[in-house]
């Protein structure tokens, strides 16, 4: 009986402590989510208050101020309106082309072209948005590949060659300065000249994005093991490469991760921006260009959510790796 | 036994300039130095008196610029390829991904023993240095003491007959130090290793030592050897002894007379 008594309470509170564990860890992040809805229905008002009074007034609606044509309230302010008309303040969330999609619908329009057409069973449609995201995913994915074999290369290069060192770095930085925007075309261009088409243009725009942030943080990584450890394996006659195999690669591994986490975002803003000047027909870039030719916001909403989440994805799972393997050499405690 | 002491390190008119921004800056001037096998040699000095460049000129990290040093009769670039030294840095320097006996490996797989032979060394090793059961932990489960104590059996670990220290109880505190002193000379006692071993502490050289190299710095030299009466067997409390505090106050005198605090 008190053995019970001891034991009832012990277990509630362990218990405890783990809701409230948990309940620690998700309030933060359920805080943020609220306050970045609550501005986000409220910007729908004003954004969206002009097109919700001209048709309010199409319908026989008097709005105020009254005596006011849609061309005078064209130069009125959009927060002004909206305070003197809360009535419409519901049809702001509700339009077909708003300027700002309320999440609901940017919700609404996500689900309709993923987790829905998954049901229909038609996952792969053109309509789809997990269509464009994995032709999105795999040029990102490819160019990410090439971009980090490169980037590790010139890095190792870097090192172990003054000549290097001297002659590649500036070139590296200065590639980066050039915007993504003026120089993808000309990539599709002269890539498309000399017969390559598709998913290769694409992933080498990504490669250009993800290489750089791969070389400069794997050089850093590759030299971070300071003149102590060096001259230790000096004392064993070491030569280079074991010097490499042993103690830089392995050194470098933490640096390596965090800056594929970066290349790997880099990459996937390198196939989005390969896909809008080439007026390709797949992808979320072609699906953003779309949506803007044809005034579908909602629908340029969806797409920049879903290349959102995709890049979620993409560096969880690299974050992933990098626990598993720094876990497995015995990095992590 | 000194009697019949052979030479394994000896250095004649040793100099050593580094160039640097401010001007070249001599690291060593003249030094000359024997030590004999089975010698465990203290270099003591403040900061800057080439103590610590001098045993990095043992090791060939770094190269006189006059002078003469051969190490078991060959030059110190020869005797690292023919594995005369082991090393033991200041701090542990052990890889974090590696296990204890990964580490003490380390040198093995690099010199080309064959598995068999790296285990044994491993096991035997450990056994010297008291960390037995230790092996397949990893650097961060271990104290810093015991970090160093695998520091020590890695530089054992491929039968070199010098051990070259470099302030390696430095980093530790008094207690953990002491106790790894008393090891430190057991350890040498048993193997009759040659140890050349750098340090700050007066009381660790004159406990540890058969002989005592007093250096001053600007320039680098050596300003008294004194040879220890102490006897071969040193329980700690010999430091009380008044045998002791003598020797001690020699090196005290000798840091004295070699000063460079000109405050």
């Amino acid at each position: 009986m008190t053995d019970a008594t001891m034991t009832a309470p012990a277990r509630s509170t362990g218990f405890g402590r783990a809701v409230r564990g948990t309940w620690n860890a998700v309030f933060p992040v359920v805080v943020v989510v609220s306050v970045i809805f609550a501005i986000w229905y409220a910007a729908c008002v004003p954004m969206n208050i002009k097109a919700a009074l001209d048709q309010a007034e199409r319908d026989g609606v008097i709005v105020n101020p009254a005596g006011a044509t849609a061309r005078d309230r064209r130069d009125m302010s959009a927060i002004g309106l909206a305070f003197k008309n809360p009535e419409q303040a519901g049809d702001t969330f509700v339009q077909e082309r708003p300027r700002l999609p309320a999440p609901h619908q940017v919700a609404r329009e996500l689900w309709k072209t993923t987790g829905d057409m998954v049901l229909r069973g038609k996952a792969f449609s053109k309509r789809s948005l997990l269509y464009h995201a994995w032709v999105t995913l795999s040029a990102t994915v490819l160019g990410f590949a090439m971009g980090t074999v490169g980037g590790v290369a010139l890095a190792v290069g870097i090192v172990h060659s003054r000549v290097m060192n001297m002659s590649v770095m500036p070139w590296a930085i200065a590639s980066q300065t050039i915007p993504i925007l003026a120089i993808a075309p000309m990539i599709i261009v002269v890539l498309n000249s000399i017969g390559i088409t598709g998913l290769i243009p694409k992933a080498m725009i990504s490669a250009y994005l993800s290489f750089f942030p791969v070389t400069v943080g794997m050089v850093k990584g590759l030299r971070s093991p300071d003149g102590m450890q060096l001259d230790l394996l000096k004392t064993y006659s070491a030569s280079q490469g074991e010097t490499f195999w042993k103690l830089r690669l392995p050194s470098s591994m933490p640096y390596f991760f965090t800056s594929m986490k970066i290349g790997m975002a880099a990459s996937l803003v390198g196939a989005i921006v390969g896909e809008m000047p080439t007026g390709a027909v797949a992808g979320l870039g072609a699906r953003l260009l779309a949506g803007s030719y044809y005034g579908q916001t909602i629908q340029i909403w969806a797409a920049l959510f879903s290349a959102a989440i995709l890049a979620a994805v993409l560096v969880g799972v690299i974050g992933a790796l990098q626990r598993m393997t720094l876990k497995k050499m015995g990095m992590v405690r | 036994m000194n009697t019949t002491s052979q030479p394994v390190i000896v250095a004649e008119k040793l100099d050593l300039t580094f160039q640097t921004n401010d001007g070249p800056v001599q690291a060593l001037r003249d030094v000359n130095l024997t030590i004999n096998k089975g010698d465990f040699v203290s270099f003591i000095g403040p900061s800057g008196c080439g103590k610590t460049t001098f045993l990095r000129v043992v090791a060939a990290l770094e190269h006189p610029t006059g002078g003469q040093i051969s190490v078991n009769g060959m030059t110190p670039d020869e005797a690292r390829r023919a594995r005369a030294y082991g090393y033991v840095f200041q701090a542990a320097g052990l890889y974090p991904w590696r296990t204890i006996e990964k580490n003490i490996m380390l040198p093995l797989e690099i010199m080309g023993y064959s598995s068999d032979e790296q285990a044994e060394h491993v096991d035997r090793v450990l056994k010297m240095v008291d960390l037995e059961g230790f092996g397949k932990k990893y650097p961060w489960q271990l104290s810093g003491g015991m970090q160093q104590r695998a520091s020590i059996a890695r530089a054992l670990a491929f039968d070199a007959g010098i051990l070259l220290m470099d302030e390696p109880f430095g980093a530790l505190d008094e207690i953990v130090r002491d106790h790894l002193n008393e090891q430190l000379l057991a350890l040498w006692d048993r193997t009759g290793m040659t140890v050349g071993f750098v340090t700050h502490s007066i009381p660790e050289a004159v406990y540890l030592s058969t002989r005592i190299v007093v250096m001053s710095p600007r320039p680098g030299r050596i300003t008294d050897v004194i040879e220890s009466t102490l006897p071969r067997e040193r329980p700690l409390d010999i430091r009380d002894t008044p045998e002791f505090l003598e020797i001690a106050h020699r090196v005290r005198e000798g840091l004295r007379a070699g000063h460079a605090y000109d405050d």
